[in-house]
């Protein structure tokens, strides 16, 4: 860190607080998936091929999740249904 | 019996062999006698850095198809009393480990050692979830960078799901962090994550912290481990985290900046 440096703002987050948040967001995210059940991805593929029998979506239309409580688990789906033509 | 740590990290290159060199050595030098096996089957490299390479004759999966017995394929290290060497083979075959036969010389060598240090290979294929399979305790190297940080969490759910403890349902693995390539010089600019932040993120026990250091190049080129270089600040900071996994209390240390003169801080240099 040279003179210059110091006249430089002082306001921007330096970078190694920008990983830390990074991390900390990504981290949390990866181990919120770590506990869900191997046959989560294959049943999502399967539900959505169910719905597309009768309504034409794409795989994007449709959200699953599931989220564990203590005692309790809910499997949360949303599907967008294309507009009424 | 045996205790069995697992050197592991997710992400290559950031100081595997190397730490496991130098702890399998420190634990050694503490009396205690001790193997390390290299897992990285078609890529070994731990015999470089225990400079062995030329003593090569049978390597672990020759013991475990059963073309030759430990006793042929362990190399004694010549510097260190109660330290040896399974080195991995250079196959191309990764299907080279099973469970079984690495089971099979995990407890034969039980009998004999009162350490086994696993050298992981990178990634979390097959290769790493062997080494991690039977571990009692696992040393999680991590860089303080983005990716390593990343790679290690995701090494420590393996650990907590996959390996033979977590099916068991037996005590999880000891958890251990050891942080590597540190340098004070840039977390005091707010360059690099500080031993703070790591331990943030990933919420275990920290092992140590190995400042970045010209003496680990060095003792590679030469193939020693860097433990032996008393005179460095890596070989020391390692010998104290060998003191740390015994169960001994050391202080932090290497992790405060060099004061620079004042002409040269302001002159950048």
């Amino acid at each position: 860190m040279g003179i210059f440096d110091y006249f430089k703002s002082k306001s921007a987050p330096s970078s190694a607080s920008v990983a830390k948040d990074r991390l900390q967001i990504i981290v949390a995210h990866e181990r919120s998936k770590r506990h869900q059940p191997d046959y989560l991805p294959q049943m999502q593929q399967e539900i959505i091929d169910v719905i597309r029998k009768y309504v034409n979506i794409g795989s994007e239309d449709v959200q699953i999740q599931l989220d564990n409580t203590d005692d309790c688990s809910i499997l949360e789906l949303n599907v967008t249904l294309p507009e009424q033509n | 019996m045996a205790k069995i740590i697992v050197v592991t990290s997710g992400k290559g290159g950031v100081g595997k062999t190397t730490s496991s060199a130098a702890i399998g050595t420190g634990i050694a030098l503490k009396g205690h006698k001790t193997v390390i096996i290299d897992f990285d089957v078609g890529l070994r490299n731990l015999d470089l850095i225990m400079g062995c390479e030329r003593r090569v004759v049978y390597d672990f999966v020759n013991v475990i198809n059963k073309e030759a017995t430990l006793s042929q394929a362990l190399i004694k290290d010549k510097r260190t009393k109660d330290l040896f060497i399974l080195p991995a083979s250079q196959t191309r075959d990764k299907d080279a480990l099973t469970i079984e036969g690495v089971q099979e010389v995990l407890e034969e060598l039980a009998k004999e050692f009162e350490y086994i240090i696993c050298d992981s290979p990178a990634g979390i294929e097959k290769g790493a979830q062997m080494a991690l399979y039977f571990a009692d305790a696992a040393i999680v190297v991590t860089n303080p960078e983005v990716s390593s940080v990343r790679d290690s969490d995701r090494i420590l759910g393996i650990l907590q799901s996959k390996s033979k403890r977590a099916e068991d349902g037996k005590a999880p693995i000891e958890e251990h962090l050891l942080l590597t390539r540190y340098h004070p010089g840039r977390v005091a600019l707010g360059e690099m994550l500080s031993v703070s932040d790591v331990e943030d993120i990933l919420a275990i026990p920290l092992l140590g912290v190995i400042p970045e250091s010209e003496a680990v190049l060095k003792a590679s080129n030469q193939g020693t481990p860097v433990i032996l270089d008393t005179a460095s600040e890596a070989g020391l900071a390692y010998m104290d985290a060998v003191d740390r996994l015994m169960g001994e209390e050391r202080p932090l240390r290497f992790l405060e900046v060099q004061k620079k003169g004042f002409i040269k801080r302001l002159l950048g240099g």
